[in-house]
């Protein structure tokens, strides 16, 4: 399951790359978004994937599983879904401003 | 336990959610702001010298034990850190009530100035790894903000770049603290650099390590990593980019000083030459670049990446000698480059415009800003008896001790060219010919420089104070290459 | 253009409250079992969200005229002094306390500091994913 999951994650990062790699502004978002959701699924990955009741007290389980990735994922997918939105934002008023999307035209001129 | 530890975090960060109702009132939010930056700065000079007397303090949150549960703490160097963003924040906040438009006041600008605070407090403060993520999250969502607040055409195209770059390197930090996870079991900084002890694998610690440190340059600024910074911090007016050049490069510096002494200190033949290797090239290359510009803010966005070198250099060579050169040098840095950055608004509230090209005879009109540019220019290229020089002379003094004569080589050019374009700045834009108008020499500056006095009076007390406060980083610099004093006092042993 | 959604605005009428109820549901479950007040806010935004969907923006804004702004406000101030009572009980920040209060009618109930808590959250996450999704919305 780890090396099924594990490639999962560098399929998410390659597409990721590959979309940060292209000139257009909604492209680079998607990118972000994309390598977001992959390092939230390596960190749950890494904690190991254990079959196992919840750690609660009285559940009196054979074995139980790691909180912690859970718990750090939640936050990270708090987090990453208001850097997505405020990057979206910032996006759509980049591309209203300089009506393009192209970050080649995007590069600002050479005196500045 | 000690809450003390806590509220230089929680303060900006209450006053600022109660901010938010009060967005219509500025006068209001003014006062309020002033009064919790005041009592921050307070309350994070009674906590060093708290932490100074008694040792490391911590505070675990929720009353979970240490390595289980997110535990802030204050040694000496997060608590010096503390005390000049505190300053920092205190010195560009009465700059901004001068110079900062009423469109901005209304659109929320203090509260995301607290906010910001509270994430670089946070930052320095708090022992956990995954913690600290959240905690510069905080910090760069507030500086998105502020960066693009005012949304001029120039603004978005390079807040855009700014922020994907940020966000980016947000998931390769979350990425490291996967593997570190993965390999070790536990994100507590202290529990952390026990277990690297035990388990003693360096191969896959040293790919943790150089990823980690990828992270931290492309936040601080660090060769190849740069380039996002000159353009980013010339968009947003001078007291935000005060704060920002002043703080937020730091934050990534002192993470990387903080986790290559306490965590990654495995294998320093190899990360610690990678570091100085890094910091010789950033110095080089970011003080080429401010040579080539002509523009007072470029030129100091592009000194702040030569200076970060100066202070990983110190890390690089790993003596005590010269991390408490580091330290300093980082307390000189907040304070002059913040100082400058605060010159360069004042001077364009005068000629309205930063281009040095354009200015010039203001030591005529405006002789007070003049000479007081000049004894902060001067200190930041390292002229005795001013602080700089002080932060410099045990860099190159350990340097030279350690036979590291090629960066200590690097250094000295480096503060040669940068006194060369300090002085340039001062050639073109104070000596020569009056550009500006009559009018606008006219133009009484006197509530725009009071706040930046106390700034320069500190780089001149840096300089003449130098023992004391030199011995004072020395002592962080021993409690920092001494890492089982921090991890005692985490865990409990 | 004006369409007719008869469908959509009959069946949102409907559905907004069950989704309201079952967000409420998730948000007291929070404490034993999945949910909570990020689960539960989303919930509850996206009921509202349905609102604006099926009606126009204006005649939602007239009929729920809440400043989203300062409900986040409110609700980070509910989180953090929930955080900061045990810090003047002597306890660091953060900390927890419960009790058992017998209530007549309900019987045994389980009093928690974490619910005022998780309440701000609720709040923060219902404001913040309304202003984001109505500051893209209405530009349009």
């Amino acid at each position: 399951m780890e090396i099924l999951m594990s490639i999962t994650v560098g399929v998410l990062f390659m597409v990721a790359t590959y979309l940060m790699l292209s000139r257009s502004i909604f492209r680079i978002v998607m990118g972000l978004v994309i390598i977001s959701h992959g390092a939230h699924l390596l960190i749950l990955t890494m904690g190991g994937l254990q079959n196992g009741m919840p750690p609660l007290l009285g559940q009196e389980a054979a074995n139980y599983t790691d909180p912690l990735p859970q718990a750090l994922i939640l936050t990270a997918i708090v987090i990453s879904f208001g850097l997505t939105a405020f990057v979206l934002v910032l996006a759509y008023r980049t591309y209203d401003a300089h009506k393009t999307d192209d970050l080649d035209q995007l590069r600002g001129t050479s005196d500045e | 336990m000690n809450s003390l530890v806590i509220l230089p975090v929680l303060l900006p960060f209450l006053i600022g959610a109660v901010l938010i109702l009060l967005a219509k009132k500025h006068q209001a939010q003014r006062v309020i702001t002033s009064l919790t930056v005041l009592s921050m700065l307070a309350a994070s000079v009674i906590l060093a010298v708290d932490v100074y007397q008694n040792g490391i303090a911590t505070m675990e949150m929720g009353d979970w034990p240490a390595p289980f549960g997110i535990v802030f703490v204050a040694d000496m160097f997060a608590t010096m850190m503390v005390i000049l963003s505190s300053i920092v924040g205190v010195v560009c906040l009465f700059f901004a009530f001068s110079t900062i438009s009423t469109e901005r006041e209304k659109f929320y600008f203090y509260p995301f100035y607290l906010f910001l605070l509270a994430g670089v407090n946070g930052a320095f403060l708090t022992g956990d790894l995954f913690n600290m993520f959240v905690f510069f999250e905080v910090m760069l969502l507030a500086s998105y903000v502020l960066i693009v607040m005012g949304g001029t055409k120039y603004q978005l195209r390079e807040s855009f770049k700014y922020v994907v770059i940020n966000v980016f390197a947000s998931m390769l930090f979350l990425i490291g603290v996967a593997y570190i996870y993965g390999a070790l079991g536990t994100l507590n900084m202290a529990d952390m650099a026990v277990r690297i002890e035990e388990t003693g694998q360096t191969g896959i610690l040293n790919v943790i390590a150089i990823l980690l440190l990828i992270v931290f340059a492309s936040k601080g600024a660090l060769f190849p990593l740069y380039f996002w910074l000159p353009k980013s911090y010339y968009g947003p007016p001078s007291a935000i980019a005060a704060l920002f050049g002043g703080l937020l490069t730091k934050v990534g510096i002192y993470a990387i000083i903080r986790l290559f002494t306490l965590v990654f200190n495995h294998d320093i033949g190899f990360t610690h030459n990678i570091i100085l290797a890094l910091a010789g090239f950033t110095m080089f290359f970011g003080v080429l670049g401010a040579v080539s510009q002509f523009d007072f803010k470029r030129i100091l966005s592009y000194h702040i990446i030569s200076q970060v070198g100066y202070m990983v250099m110190g890390l690089g060579i790993f003596t005590p000698l010269a991390l408490a050169g580091a330290i300093y040098y980082i307390a000189h840095h907040i304070i002059v480059k913040s100082a400058l950055f605060l010159f360069s608004g004042a001077t364009e509230s005068i000629t309205g415009t930063t281009d040095l090209k354009k200015m010039g005879g203001i030591l005529k009109t405006h002789p007070l800003l003049a000479w007081m540019f000049f004894i902060t220019a001067v200190s930041l290229a390292g002229i005795p008896p001013l602080s700089g020089f002080f932060s410099k002379f045990p860099l190159i003094l350990s340097g030279m001790q350690e036979g590291r004569y090629i960066i200590t080589a690097v250094a000295l050019l480096v503060g040669l060219l940068t006194l060369f374009s300090m002085l340039k700045i001062f050639i073109y834009a104070f000596w020569g010919e009056q550009k500006h108008t009559d009018e606008q020499a006219a133009k009484k500056i006197g509530p725009i420089l009071l706040p930046i006095v106390p700034m320069v009076l500190l780089t001149i007390i840096l300089g003449f104070a130098a023992e004391p406060i030199f011995s004072y980083s020395y002592g962080i610099a021993e409690e920092l290459l001494e890492p089982s004093i921090y991890i005692n006092s985490v865990l409990g042993e | 253009m004006k369409t007719n959604n008869l469908l959509l605005q009959s069946v949102t009428q409907v559905v907004t409250f069950l989704i309201f109820a079952f967000s409420i549901y998730l948000f007291f479950a929070g404490h034993n079992n999945p949910g909570g007040g990020f689960i539960g806010g989303l919930m509850t935004a996206s009921a509202l969200l349905l609102l604006y969907l099926a009606f126009d923006i204006q005649s939602i804004k007239k009929a729920l005229a809440f400043n989203y702004v300062n409900i986040i406000a409110i609700g980070l101030i509910i989180s953090l002094a929930t955080g900061m009572v045990s810090m003047f009980l002597g306890g660091p920040f953060l900390n927890q306390y419960d009790q058992y209060v017998h209530v007549p009618l309900f019987g045994e109930v389980h009093l928690t500091t974490a619910v005022p808590f998780d309440l701000g959250i609720y709040l923060v996450v219902v404001a913040i994913a309304l202003v984001i999704i109505l500051a893209i919305g209405e530009d349009a």
